[in-house]
């Protein structure tokens, strides 16, 4: 008990005296699932409205395809994306392996199916004849895209919530592509995952409280944007 | 109504799913501020006509000109959907204010702050919605959502209107007060209409002309009064209301009238018609009068039948009574008549219709 109490007791003594190191964790942290969650949101809503919209040839493996992609394990996705950027990989020309940018694009790749995914069920729950009344006041494809995908702006908000919160709390993929180098790629889970086999657990359970508030934070907004947006 | 030049004309419109003809229209024409209303049951082809005249569905064939233009050549798509608008049977709200959504056809056309306002505040007022102006469009009645819908699309002041079945989900009192709504907004703004429905009493009431529909042809078009009491054939009888269809064949004809084996009874109506030729008579209940022996008064009716009651089913206002004279026979009677000649299945009747209250279909004829 004394352990867990230590832990909380020290977290707030390092949130409130704004330790520079943890503080330059949690910034990167955010830095890093920010970039990846916003790259997640172009690709994800783009691809996955147009995938509910369009019909062609092979279109059922492709939405399965992104179904399964929401459930990508990070470790394979870090193992993946390290062999690209490794020197003689197909990306290691890059020169990005163990920067955030590397820790950037590995999360990207776990977020986008999910934002992929819930796009493309949001906009193939909208009513059918939506677009075709869409169309009948006079809009053009990229007006109707644009009008669905603001009718469909409450589940991809959900999209947004479920991207990032997969990403902040990911360690397998960061720890893979950004090495958890102090100072300059070591963000909140990394640094929990060090701390604890280091056996400094209370270090350990402040970053975890800061990881869970933050992750807390950041879905009140979007949950209070949802709530309020919500007609009733 | 006067009759100007089509605004819009359509000639072997034809549309295929799945390898299958869903609509094959020979010839249609719309005149500029007229209502064509089309009838016909579920799956007739009403709605796939509507949206391939609103160039939301491709044709696979066919011409197709509005004001005098062909629409596929020379109008360009967009710039014909922007000519009209299109109100469903779901009233298809998006997810804001009242205000917004009647605004967005013309936000969609990049219209200017000032207009939308008037536009917007004119169309509200029109279908008697002012008041809800600021409200969320997923807090409406159906009725009230079905105001905005309808609001959304006069707002765009569009030169063609269709209406696929807009009444369909209300409930009557709803239905009845948007219904003389909209029909002295259509007046007033002699706003061309297309109006999809199987309500025939809908149709009747808001129509200038009549289309019924069945398996994506158009059967009969024509004046109201003209479909519903000359059908040309059995269909197109069942669906308009009549509900005595029956067949027989000629057996005597003298000066413009003649006489029908019908069920081996012998009836008679008016009409040319050749000895031996098949028939089809249609007969409207509200043409049928019943009596009852004793108080039986002589009538001018040259068909009078004694009829035994086979089932009595209230429909509102009055009942209908359907009767066994050797043929089906149905007529409709009002509560008051019910109760004064006391009727009850299984009675004895005298049933009469004139000569004249039949409606003929020749079969031989080529329709």
């Amino acid at each position: 008990m004394d352990l867990i109490l230590e832990g909380i007791l020290k977290a707030f003594h390092l949130l409130f005296t704004l330790d520079p190191e943890v503080l330059g964790i949690t910034l990167l942290s955010l830095q890093v699932s920010g970039s990846a969650t916003l790259i997640s949101l172009f690709i994800g809503i783009s691809i996955g409205t147009l995938v509910a919209l369009t019909e062609f040839p092979g279109r059922k493996l492709v939405v399965s395809l992104i179904n399964t992609g929401m459930g990508l394990p990070p470790v394979v996705v870090g193992l993946f994306v390290t062999i690209f950027l490794w020197r003689n990989g197909p990306l290691g020309f890059l020169g990005i392996l163990y920067t955030p940018a590397a820790m950037i694009v590995a999360q990207a790749v776990i977020a986008t199916p999910i934002v992929m995914g819930i796009t493309l069920a949001a906009i193939q729950a909208l009513p059918k004849k939506l677009r075709l009344q869409i169309l009948a006041l006079g809009a053009t494809r990229l007006q109707m895209v644009w009008i669905l995908v603001k009718e469909a702006r409450l589940p991809l908000l959900a999209g947004v919530m479920a991207g990032f919160g997969g990403v902040i709390s990911e360690v397998g993929a960061s720890i893979m592509v950004g090495g958890n180098i102090k100072g300059y790629s070591r963000v909140l889970t990394t640094a929990t995952v060090m701390e604890t086999s280091r056996g400094n657990f209370d270090v350990a359970i402040a970053l975890g409280i800061i990881l869970l508030l933050l992750a807390y934070f950041i879905n009140l907004v979007l949950t209070h944007i949802q709530q309020r947006e919500r007609p009733r | 109504m006067t009759v100007a030049a089509p605004l819009l004309a359509v000639r072997e419109l034809r549309v295929r799913r799945g390898g299958a003809l869903v609509l094959d229209i020979s010839s249609l024409t719309v005149e500029e501020g007229t209502i064509l209303s089309l009838i016909g049951p579920n799956g007739a082809g009403k709605t796939t006509l509507m949206q391939t005249l609103a160039c939301l569905i491709k044709p696979h064939g066919g011409e197709f000109f509005f004001k005098g233009e062909n629409v596929f050549s020379s109008h360009g798509l967009l710039q014909y959907r922007r000519m009209l608008a299109m109100v469903f049977q779901e009233p298809l709200l998006f997810d804001t204010t009242v205000f917004q959504n009647v605004a967005s056809g013309l936000k969609i056309r990049g219209m200017n702050g000032p207009e939308i306002e008037k536009r917007v505040g004119q169309n509200l007022r029109r279908f008697g919605i002012p008041h809800l102006s600021e409200r969320s469009a997923r807090k409406l009645s159906g009725g009230e959502a079905q105001r905005v819908a309808l609001a959304r699309a006069m707002a765009i002041q569009p030169d063609i209107l269709f209406l696929d079945e807009p009444f369909a989900s209300l409930d009557p009192p709803t239905r009845e007060s948007l219904m003389e709504d909209l029909e002295k907004i259509l007046r007033q703004t002699t706003t061309t209409t297309l109006f999809a429905t199987h309500d025939r009493m809908e149709a009747l009431r808001l129509s200038d002309r009549i289309a019924v529909m069945n398996e994506g042809r158009i059967l009969q078009i024509g004046p109201p009064a003209e479909v519903m009491n000359q059908p040309r054939d059995e269909f197109i009888a069942s669906f308009v209301g009549v509900e005595t269809i029956l067949s027989g064949e000629v057996i005597k004809k003298d000066r413009g009238s003649f006489i029908a084996s019908i069920f081996a009874q012998e009836v008679e109506a008016v009409g040319e018609v050749e000895i031996g030729e098949p028939v089809v008579f249609c007969i409207r209940p509200e043409n049928v009068t019943l009596a009852v022996p004793p108080h039986q008064e002589a009538t001018s009716a040259r068909n009078v039948f004694p009829a035994m009651i086979t089932k009595i089913v209230p429909l509102g206002l009055y009942y209908k009574v359907h009767l066994d004279c050797g043929f089906p026979l149905v007529a409709y009677v009002t509560g008051h008549s019910l109760e004064d000649l006391s009727l009850q299945e299984g009675q004895i009747v005298s049933a009469s219709f004139k000569a004249t209250a039949i409606h003929v279909i020749r079969k031989t004829k080529k329709n």
